[in-house]
Formats: C-alpha cells, sequence, structure tokens
C-alpha cells in the first residue's frame, strides 16, 4: 500500500463553546478516492477548510509529501497541489476559462502586460487533459454548471494537485453530468491524485471510494475499507448514540385528527407521502439530510406546490393551501433557518412576536401598545426567554432565546397545528431542554405538534409517533415500544443500501 | 478522460448579435446622430463634431477613471471636487514656481487623494459610497479655502495657448481623452492589474481565494481615478484660463451616468472603456444636439433623464435575454 501523500494527525480546532474537530485524524493516498461522510455539523467543512488554508488548527500537525508542512491560506494551499472544489463554485463569470483556470496566477512579463498566448495554450493543455468540450478563450458565465465545475477541476492540471477535495460535487448536476465526473474523478485517481470525496449520498460513495472516514461531533468513529462494509454500518457510525438528555414526552389523550395527508408529491423531492396526525399528539419526522423532510412540510404549508396529493383538515378535505390559507386555517411552520425566515433581527422582540399579527394589536391601524407589551410577557414568562426588555434587538440574543421569539410569534396567533423543524438545531443544551419541554405543553393543551429532527435521541424523546424517510420516501412508523434507535436506523439505512435505480 | 462532450453550452445566440447586445450603447449611438444629422443642419459638421469630442473629453477623462474603480465594484464621488482642487493648484501655484511644476503639483494632489480615498475603502472596509462622499464635502471645502472663494485667473497667457492646438478639427484636450481611453483599454484587456480588476469586482471571493491582493488593486484604481480626475482639471483650467471654485460641481454625477449608460454594471465586474467612450458620447451628442435645437435648458435636463432610464431599461431587457 502506497504512503500517505497526505495525513493529518490530531487536528483540533475549537470555536468559542464548540469543539468543531477533535484530534481528527485522517489520511490520503495517493491514487485513492477517501470518503469523508457524517451529518450536518460533524466538522466536515472545518476540517476541510483546514485543509483550504482557511482555517488554523489550534492543535495537531499536517504532514504533506513526508513534510510537515503549515497552510497559510488558499493560494499556499493551490501552491502546495491541495485543491478544494467548492460545493459553490469559485469562480468569476466575466472571465474565460483561461482566466479562471489560472485566477491569481496569470503569466505576465516583468511590466505586468498578460502573456494571453501562454495563457491559453496552457489553459488548453489542461482542458485537453480532460477531455473538456469548451475552449480556453469562452466566458465562464456562459458555460453550464457542470462545465463550470470542470473549469474549477482543470485547475488541478495546471497546477498539477496531489490532492483534490471534493465538497459535495453532485448537488446540482443531473444524473450524466454526474456520470461524467466520475469518470473525471476516475482520470484524476489514475494520475495517482489523492482524492477526498464528501458526500451525504450513500449510492455515489459506494460507487466511487476505496475508504471511508466517518466523522460525528468533531471526532473520527472510525476509518473503513469501502469494499468491506455496507451502507447500514456506515449510517449507523454516521448517527450512533449520542449523550443521553433529559426528555419530556408530553402527557396527552389524544383528540379528533386534526390533519390527514394521502399521496402527496412533489416530483424530484418526495413521493406517495400519507400520514395523518392527532391534537395532543406529537408526531415526529426522522430521516438524513436530503431525505425530504422539510420540502414534505413546506408543501403542506403551501411554501412548495404539490404535483399530487389530497389533505384533510379536521376531516374535510380542502384543496391545497397558500401560505396564507395555511396560517388563516391555523397551521404554524416554524422553519428550520429561522435568521433567513423566522426573525426580523434589527426589531425587538415584542415587534418580532406580534409582526404577523399586527391587524389584531391595532385600533384603527395605529398600534395597541399596551396589548402587545401584555402579549410579550406573557410569552416571556410562558418559554422564560433571557431578554433585558421589548426592546432588545433580537439579533443580540443567543440562538436559543431567538428560537424561542420564532416560537412566540407563530403561537400568538393560536394555531391547532404547529409544525417544528429542526427546532432545536445550534442551540445550546439548556435552552434545548426549555424547547422540549415547551413542545410537551403544547401538546398537552391540545395542539398537533409535527417535529422534525435529524437527532435521533431527540425525535424518540419528544414524539408518541415517529415517521422515518428516505430519498423522499416514508420507509417506516413506529410507535410505543417499536421506537428504539436501532428500528429507525434499519429503516433509513435498508432503504438507502438499495439501488439507487430503483 | 472525454466523456464531457455531451455536456452543452448555455445561450444560444451568435457572436455577432452577443457583440450587439453587449455593445448596445454604440447602437443608441448611431440612432442619435441620425436623428439630430436629420433634424439640424449644423450637427453633422465636421467643426461641430469636433467640438463635441472636445465638450465630451473632460467627462470623459473622468469616466475613465471611474470606469476602472467601478470594475472593481467601488464608487468615487470625489472625482468633481478633485478635478476643482487640481485646477486652482494648476493656476494658483504656476505664478509662485512656473506653469509646469504646477501642473505637476496638481497632478500629485489628484493622485494623493486618490491614493487616500482608495486606502481607507481597502484598510477600514468602509463602502467607497461612504469614504468619497466625505472626499467630495471635505475636498471642495479645501478647494474654497485654497482659492478665498474666488476664481484664480490666470496671468501668463501661454497656458491656454495648449487647447489652441489643433489636429484637423481635433483638439488637444480630445485627443488627450482618446489616447488615454485606449491606453486604459488595453490596461483593462492586457495587464494582469487590468484582469485582475474585473476578477475582483466579479467574485470577490473567489479572487480572495486566488491569492489575488484586493487591497492593493483598489488602491490603485483610485489612485489612477484621482490622477485622472486631475488630468480633466488642468486641461479645464487651461481651456477656461481660471480656477472656479465651483468647478466641476455634480459632474461626478455626470461621470456616473455615462459609465452606467455605456453598460459598465455598477456592482462590478463588467464593462470597458468602449462601453465607457460610447456612453460619454451619448451624453455628449445629446447635449449638443439638444442645443443646436434651441431647446430650454430644463427641457435638455427632462430628455436626458428619460433617456438615461431608457437606456438603461434595455440594458436590463438584453441582459435578461442574454442569460
Amino acid at each position: 500500500m502506497a504512503n500517505p501523500i497526505l495525513t493529518l494527525s490530531g487536528i483540533t480546532k475549537t470555536f468559542p463553546g464548540v469543539v468543531a474537530l477533535d484530534k481528527v485524524s485522517f489520511d490520503v493516498r495517493p491514487g485513492e478516492v477517501h470518503a469523508l461522510v457524517g451529518e450536518n455539523g460533524a466538522g466536515k467543512s472545518t476540517l476541510m477548510k483546514v485543509l483550504a488554508g482557511l482555517y488554523h488548527p489550534d492543535a495537531g500537525e499536517i504532514i504533506y509529501q513526508g513534510q510537515p508542512v503549515q497552510i497559510d491560506n488558499p493560494l499556499a494551499a493551490r501552491e502546495k497541489g491541495i485543491l478544494l472544489i467548492h460545493q459553490e463554485l469559485s469562480l468569476s463569470p466575466e472571465l474565460s476559462v483561461a482566466e479562471n483556470i489560472y485566477l491569481g496566477a496569470w503569466p505576465t512579463n516583468a511590466l505586468g502586460v498578460l502573456n494571453k498566448r501562454k495563457l491559453r495554450r496552457d489553459a488548453q493543455a489542461a482542458l485537453d487533459a480532460m477531455g473538456c468540450s469548451f475552449g480556453p478563450d469562452d466566458r465562464v458565465g456562459t458555460l453550464s454548471v457542470a462545465m463550470q465545475q470542470m473549469v474549477e477541476i482543470a485547475r488541478s492540471q495546471a497546477f498539477s494537485a496531489n490532492v483534490v477535495i471534493f465538497d459535495e460535487p453532485t448537488a446540482s448536476l443531473t444524473d450524466t453530468e454526474k456520470d461524467q465526473l466520475f469518470t473525471t474523478i476516475r482520470g484524476l485517481q489514475a494520475q495517482g491524485v489523492g482524492i477526498v470525496y464528501i458526500s451525504h449520498k450513500m449510492d455515489e460513495i459506494f460507487e466511487l471510494t476505496d475508504r471511508i472516514t466517518v466523522l460525528r461531533d468533531g471526532q473520527v468513529q472510525g476509518t473503513v475499507t469501502t469494499r468491506e462494509t455496507d451502507a447500514t454500518a456506515v449510517t449507523r457510525m454516521m448517527i450512533g448514540r449520542t449523550l443521553e438528555a433529559y426528555f419530556h414526552k408530553a402527557d396527552s389523550s389524544f383528540g379528533d385528527e386534526v390533519l390527514r395527508v394521502d399521496g402527496l408529491s412533489l416530483k424530484g423531492q418526495f413521493e406517495d407521502v400519507s400520514f395523518s396526525v392527532r391534537q395532543g399528539e406529537v408526531l415526529g419526522f426522522y430521516g438524513l439530510v436530503g431525505a425530504g423532510r422539510s420540502e414534505v412540510v413546506e408543501t403542506l404549508f403551501g411554501i412548495r406546490k404539490a404535483d399530487r396529493g389530497t389533505l384533510q383538515w379536521h376531516g374535510e378535505e380542502i384543496p391545497l393551501p397558500s401560505p396564507r390559507q395555511a396560517i388563516d386555517l391555523g397551521m404554524a411552520l416554524v422553519p428550520e433557518s429561522r435568521k433567513e425566515q423566522g426573525l426580523v433581527l434589527m426589531m425587538g422582540g415584542m415587534e418580532n412576536t406580534t409582526l404577523p399579527h399586527l391587524a389584531s394589536y391595532a385600533r384603527n391601524t395605529v398600534m395597541d401598545r399596551g396589548k402587545e407589551r401584555a402579549t410579550f410577557d406573557e410569552y416571556k414568562d410562558a418559554l422564560s426567554i433571557k431578554t433585558t426588555g421589548p426592546e432588545q434587538a433580537v439579533a443580540t440574543l443567543s440562538g436559543g432565546n431567538q428560537q424561542k421569539f420564532v416560537l412566540a410569534k407563530w403561537l400568538c396567533a393560536g394555531p391547532k397545528l404547529i409544525i417544528l423543524d429542526e427546532p432545536t438545531r445550534g442551540i445550546d443544551v439548556g435552552s434545548k431542554s426549555a424547547i422540549h419541554t415547551l413542545i410537551a405543553n403544547l401538546a398537552e393543551r391540545g395542539l398537533a405538534v409535527i417535529v422534525i429532527s435529524s437527532e435521533m435521541p431527540e425525535v424518540l424523546g419528544v414524539s408518541h409517533r415517529v415517521l422515518a424517510m428516505a430519498e423522499g420516501r416514508l420507509v417506516g412508523e413506529f410507535e410505543g415500544e417499536a421506537m428504539t434507535e436501532e428500528n429507525l436506523i434499519d429503516a433509513v439505512s435498508h432503504h438507502l443500501a438499495r439501488p439507487a435505480a430503483e | 478522460m472525454s466523456a464531457t462532450t455531451s455536456i452543452t453550452k448555455a445561450g444560444g445566440h451568435s457572436s455577432v448579435t452577443r457583440l450587439l447586445m453587449r455593445n448596445h450603447i454604440w447602437v443608441f449611438l448611431a440612432l442619435t446622430v441620425v436623428v439630430f444629422s436629420a433634424s439640424s443642419p449644423y450637427f453633422l459638421t465636421v467643426n461641430n463634431l469636433g467640438n463635441v469630442l472636445t465638450q465630451a473629453a473632460f467627462i470623459g477623462i473622468l469616466a475613465i477613471g471611474m470606469t476602472m474603480v467601478m470594475i472593481d465594484g467601488e464608487i468615487d464621488l470625489s472625482v468633481g471636487a478633485i478635478l476643482a482642487l487640481a485646477s486652482a493648484l494648476a493656476i494658483g501655484l504656476q505664478d509662485h514656481i512656473g506653469i509646469w511644476p504646477a501642473v505637476f503639483v496638481g497632478l500629485l494632489s489628484g493622485a494623493a487623494l486618490g491614493f487616500l480615498n482608495g486606502t481607507l475603502v481597502a484598510l477600514s472596509g468602509m463602502h467607497s459610497f461612504i469614504v468619497t462622499l466625505g472626499g467630495l464635502i471635505g475636498i471642495r471645502g479645501l478647494v474654497f479655502i485654497y482659492t478665498g472663494e474666488d476664481a484664480l485667473m490666470v496671468s501668463d497667457f501661454s497656458y491656454t495657448d495648449y487647447p489652441e492646438i489643433y489636429l484637423g478639427p481635433v483638439s488637444l484636450t480630445a485627443m488627450i481623452f482618446i489616447a488615454l481611453a485606449l491606453f486604459f483599454q488595453w490596461v483593462l484587456s492586457s495587464t494582469r492589474h487590468g484582469r485582475e480588476t474585473y476578477a475582483i469586482g466579479d467574485n470577490i471571493d473567489a479572487a480572495h481565494d486566488a491569492g489575488i491582493n484586493i487591497k492593493r488593486h483598489k488602491i490603485i484604481n483610485f489612485t489612477l481615478c484621482g490622477a485622472l480626475a486631475a488630468v480633466a482639471g488642468i486641461l479645464l483650467s487651461m481651456r477656461l484660463g481660471t480656477a472656479e471654485p465651483n468647478a466641476g460641481k455634480v459632474w461626478e454625477l455626470w461621470t456616473i451616468i455615462a459609465v452606467v449608460l455605456g453598460g459598465t454594471r455598477l456592482q462590478g465586474g463588467y464593462g470597458s472603456m468602449w462601453m465607457t467612450i460610447g456612453g460619454v458620447l451619448t451624453l455628449a451628442v445629446l447635449r449638443n444636439g439638444l442645443r443646436l435645437l434651441n431647446t430650454p435648458n430644463y427641457v435638455e435636463l427632462m430628455v436626458m433623464g428619460t433617456v438615461l432610464v431608457l437606456a438603461l431599461l434595455i440594458d436590463k431587457l438584453l441582459s435578461r435575454q442574454e442569460a
């Protein structure tokens, strides 16, 4: 077995309050495709940024071609022969292909005049080595995404890269383009380039890679040879068992059915999703990132338009609603990206809470400050929000307290069904448990609650019933005794392990 | 590795259409020339066209520097004030140190203020709109202090002879404008500094990751912009023989209008001197043509405002088509 071309040992990187990488060791051999997998927040992107010179590790050593090295910035990484292919392509659309390949390293004479002939010739050679159909003079903005990706990969030829890191390269490619990308990657492999392949997609990983390293919570869970393992084992390593936390499950009696969904489908996102939820019930949605969970609830709420499917609200069939209609019916959706969708960050907590319901706080269009204040105080106490007062801009609050204001905002509309998409992502442990308690309280007050979560203990801890999703389909429903981590992992990974062409 | 042939190129326009789409301002300019030629017998004469070129030269030279700064994704509002300062220094100092040293000091003041603008923008991270807005006000104040609020008069009238040098109908001022425009078009298209200027305005993250020294390029472009504003100021002082403290007021706006009219993108990353020349000439032709038709001043402003919005609307529609 060839010696590793790049070895990381004991890499540690901390951010305030978080250990993003905890003594991570990892190596790449020449001519190998090495997959790096893990759930969101596992540390993949931090590790990648360390390799690309964007972050400097607090501890640990990077050994490249047998020598300990320090990677100061992305240019230094590229000059050493370590190339990162970004998921969001790092190109200038107005410049030519040749200029983009050699961006920052254009050949010039002593006066800074470009040697366009050499630039074009070298770029052409790099493109030829890749078998690209476009020329060095084409403007990058006129190329398709797949071709733009080729321009980035062509830098590996131009700079004689020894290590190429792909970050979710297939995210925006069609199937044909994906096959062509794989051919290109195998070509690099044949040249002896060491490849790091970051992906969520099990089928790609098993098709392409030689070894798999699994990260979880900033730690390496293990490195395995792809041929000797299967999707179930890898998924198990990815998800695993995290620290036990205290969960408060709602002690509520179920009432009438609030929502029933039948055969909901949206092409390319999810297919044939059917389920129902009752008053006082907490329904969990579990699945890996990209399984289609968020897309399903966004469709229920009218943010996306379904292709097929019917909805029953309190036993009556209704047309698929628009977001406004959904709110009027009594649905509330607390989105995952609260900063983008949930809050006006420069406004205070009080104004954020009443924002969607201003009509009920106004008398002849003049705001009733007293009534607003009363609502603010009610939710501040009910959710134990830590804020200095109604005017404190929510931007200055912690993630947990921001999340509570998002909840307050939706709760004061008096919804009958509340959907929480990753309600505890990125917030501290204390706030997490407050949110879990709140979920239980909501159900006990007779609301129907849907909780989406990638954290298995959370979804098992707060829900009465759990639906498992994988690749846009419901792959299992568990209740009571059957609600175990083992069952969820089996449901999700068995589906993933099946061939993609199904 | 030859499986990429079936990946197709996006956008299906021929290169001629694309060329026209990307240089629509020249089509627009040709149209205005045709319209004015038809409506005024004095328009399409060698003398008048020579005049248009000279009138265009001052905004034109400012626009050259502005184009460099704008392709970087920045803006310089202080060019009008720098023009006034350079013109005041060139006239005010020549009795003490001689004509050419005074001209040199004028140029230097422009370059130095441009350097200051660029350094503040690059190092502080403040938006150039704010930095150069401060420059616009502060430098104008400096001009008033220096001139004592009165116009400075030239005493050695050989200074005002230079603009009388003509090559056929083309004045020295116009020749300097054209030469500078051609030179900076070459800088943009053929030097590393020029191309990296595009790279920065187009995708600053990609440029940074590629190790391009963003701050240096921005400082260079602001310095060039300041120096070019001083060139315009000195040429103006030669032409007028006086230095008005109010010279070049709101010219920064006409300059920005000319550059944007040409098609250079306000957000940066796209544009050229060809486009800017087109924009500058279009403004000059419109103004000249309307005056030949004895259009009242306020109607002239209305027409020019309408034309500007119209031209930008066309640009927007074309670029949507192209995408």
